[in-house]
Parts: C-alpha cells; structure tokens; sequence
C-alpha cells in the first residue's frame, strides 16, 4: 500500500505551494472565474472592442490554463505568448487597468480571497510589459 | 492695502496646468475618470500631493493613466487639544507622470493664541504650490521585482502672517521643501509601502515660518508609510514624518498617524486617522483627529 500511495505521488507534478490554487477553489473555481470574466469583458464597453475577434471558446480554455499554472495548480500553459496574442491590439495602460478591474469584478463575484486575488494579479501584472503596445 | 503676486502667480500655474490637461483630455478615451486601480492614485497629503496622509508618495494623483489627465479636490480638517488645521486644494495629474498641486491651510491656534500673545483663534494662512515628477517603475505593475516608484518633487509655502513670524523668530514667511519618494505596492502580500526624504527648513510645516534661531538652513528630514490593503477600497496604514527644530523656543517633535483610507468608487474618497503632532508652540502633546475628503474627476 505505501509503495503504490508513493508511486502515485510520483506520478502527479510536485508543486510545492499550491495554496493560491486552493484559494480560487482548483480547477472548477477558476473556470468558474474565467467564464465570467470572458463574459464580462464583452459586456464591458471599456474592454469589449479587444476582445471583439477573440474565439471565446479558445480563450476559456488558454485562460483557465494560464491562472491554474501561475497559481500553483498542476498545469502548464502551452498558448501562444503574451507579446504575440496581444501584438495588434493597440492596448494602451487604460484599457489594461479596464481588464484587470473586470478580472477583479469576476473574482469578486465568485468570492475568491482578496489576497489570493492580489496574488494572482500578482503573477499577472508584469504581463503588462508584453501585452500593452501603446 | 495691494495685493501679494504670490496668488497671482499660483493662479495663472494652475490654470495653465488645467490648460494642458484639458488638452490631454481631448486626446484621451472617452473614460470619465480614468484608467488608474482603485486607491492606487493614494489620497492627498496634508500639503496637497499625493500620497499617505502626511507624507507624498511616489504615485501621481488622480486616475489618469499616461494618455489621460486626472483632477482631484481635497479637504482635511486636523483637531488636537489646543489646535485646528483646515486645508483644501486640488491636484491635477498629468499622463501620470507630472502632478500639480495648489493646497492652502489655515492653522488655528484657538485658546492656545491667547497664551502665545496673539489673540484667541489667531490664525496663520499659507499657500502650498506642489509639482511631482515620477521619474521611474511603476508601483502597482512592477510585481515581479524589487524596483519602486520612484519621484522627485517640491513644494513652495508662502505663510501669509509674515510679521507674527517674524516677532516669534522665524527667519522667513516662505520657503521650498525638496523630496524624493519612493513607493512599492507589494502586491503578492497586499502591503504598500513609501519612503521619503525632504530637504526643508520649515518649522511645522511652515506654520511657524521657516528657519529660526537654531538653524536657517535645509535639513534631511525621513518620512515612511506602511499600509496593507484590507480590500479594493480599504487600506490601513501608519506614517511617521521627521521635523526639525529651528525654532529654539518652539522644540518639535516627530510626527505620527495611523490611518483608515476608504474609497468607495474612484470618484470618493475618505480617510479617517489619529496623529499625533508632538509639541507646538510650547504647548505640549498635540495629537487628536485627521479627517479628509477627495473628490475626482
């Protein structure tokens, strides 16, 4: 029993914090998060005209990834980077601080901690460099 | 009786800043106040700039980001046991990287004028001109290093009670106090935090003139704010500002706060604190109540 429980151990990826991850409550809180925040950017006229091309179901998908990698949770986010997905969008401080805000709406929505809020904003924020372009 | 240029030239500074701002304006999304995250502007400091409330930050006022321009207007009112102070003034930031202030105080000395042989509720008025440049990083974004927010900034004081000041034994009725800030928002553990160094030579912050018997020249003086962000809209805080001692008749201590700020939109905020001021003018131990308003636009 102790040799299969290790060998399982094994098998999985060692994260050694995932506490973050937790607090978004694993891969169906964040999803939960993301689904909302996919909504709410096209609800938004702030954010909705760079998000007026997206595929929707594609960016879900690539969200959920990149928060669930960033947070400690056992993925690996395999989408394009940020500078090449962002690259024509002309996205200026403005509309960047529109889209963290709506994130931070979402979060809110789904009662995620403020400070595991502020510590995925954390991961996200240095993004900024690579995805504003004005 | 004429009139000083001094306000003159604080009004045409500020309404050529309003010019170049509204022409940012003109360039700018159609956003109605700005791109900035909730508090992250900071809230106006007891000298205008923005900041914590008794020491600027490297932040620039307002909720504009680099194509926008922000407006702020403030009010703060300080009671300690002998004392009152009432402040007001508005601060423009510009495509975040220039902050203007005008600010104008009124230090009320209550009872406390008749025992300094000035008169019950004697009052001394000075006018505060600010300018801020942020000269590198960014507070908030800047996650994934150490590197802070980094800006320069001065302040021009003009006390209007220049012949009071001169019989306590001030060396002038106005003066400009240098500073350099720099703030960090340590996002991961929701923790904001400043220091600042001021070259100065005003005595209570130019309430009492500026230089005097013990020393007339600028002096480094340290200042800090510690916050931690309890949620999007609220942040508690504490601050501690070095003053010094140019007056020998009126010692001055260190001043301290502990702040409550809470912004329920990007149009208001309030920031509630107990400060404690040391003594003034040979009456010991102020300290009491700080309360203070923003508006913006």
């Amino acid at each position: 029993m102790a040799i299969a429980g290790t060998l399982l151990m094994a098998a999985a990826p060692a994260h050694a914090d995932d506490a973050v991850y937790r607090a978004f409550g694993g891969a169906d809180g964040i999803q939960r998060v993301v689904n909302d925040f996919v909504a709410d950017v096209h609800a938004d006229p702030r954010t909705r005209p760079y998000f007026a091309k997206a595929s929707d179901k594609r960016l879900r998908i690539m969200l959920a990834k990149q928060f669930c990698s960033v947070t400690g949770g056992p993925c690996v986010y395999d989408g394009s980077s940020m500078k090449a997905v962002h690259s024509n969008l002309k996205i200026d401080r403005a509309a960047f601080n529109a889209v963290v805000e709506v994130l931070q709406g979402a979060m809110e929505k789904h009662g995620v901690p403020f400070r595991a809020q502020n510590q995925l904003l954390a991961k996200l924020a240095p993004m900024y460099r690579d995805i504003e372009t004005r | 009786m004429t009139l000083s240029p001094a306000p003159f030239l604080f009004l045409r500074a500020f309404l050529a800043a309003a010019l170049l701002g509204q022409s940012f304006l003109a360039m700018s999304a159609e956003s109605p106040v700005g791109g900035k995250l909730l508090l992250t502007g900071g809230v106006s400091q007891i000298e205008g700039a923005a900041g914590g409330g008794l020491t600027p930050w490297a932040v620039i006022g307002g909720y504009g980001t680099r194509e926008q321009f922000g407006v702020n207007v403030h009010t703060t009112f300080v009671r300690t046991q002998d004392y009152s102070l009432g402040a007001y003034g508005v601060t423009v930031g510009l495509a975040d990287r220039v902050e203007l202030s005008l600010s104008r105080q009124r230090f009320d000395t209550r009872d406390a004028g008749t025992t300094l042989g000035l008169g019950r509720g004697y009052a001394f008025d000075q006018n505060i001109a600010g300018a801020k440049l942020r000269v590198l990083g960014d507070a908030v974004l800047d996650a994934d290093t150490w590197v802070p927010q980094v800006a320069i900034g001065a302040q021009y004081k003009h006390n209007e009670q220049g012949a009071i000041l001169d019989a306590i034994g001030a060396r002038g009725d106005s003066g400009v106090d240098y500073y350099v800030s720099a703030t960090k928002l340590l996002l991961a553990q929701s923790i904001l935090l400043n220091g600042t160094v001021r070259m100065t030579r005003a005595n209570q912050f130019g309430l009492l003139g500026f230089g005097g018997d013990l020393n007339n020249r600028h002096q480094l003086q340290l200042e800090g704010s510690a916050a931690y962000l309890l949620s999007r809209q609220v942040a508690v805080g504490v601050e501690y500002r070095q003053k010094p001692n140019n007056l020998g008749f009126a010692r001055e201590q260190n001043a301290y706060d502990a702040f409550i700020a809470w912004a329920p939109s990007k149009h208001v905020s309030l920031t509630l604190a107990w400060l404690s001021l040391g003594d003034i003018a040979t009456i010991k131990n102020q300290s009491g109540v700080y309360l203070s308003a923003q508006a913006g636009f």
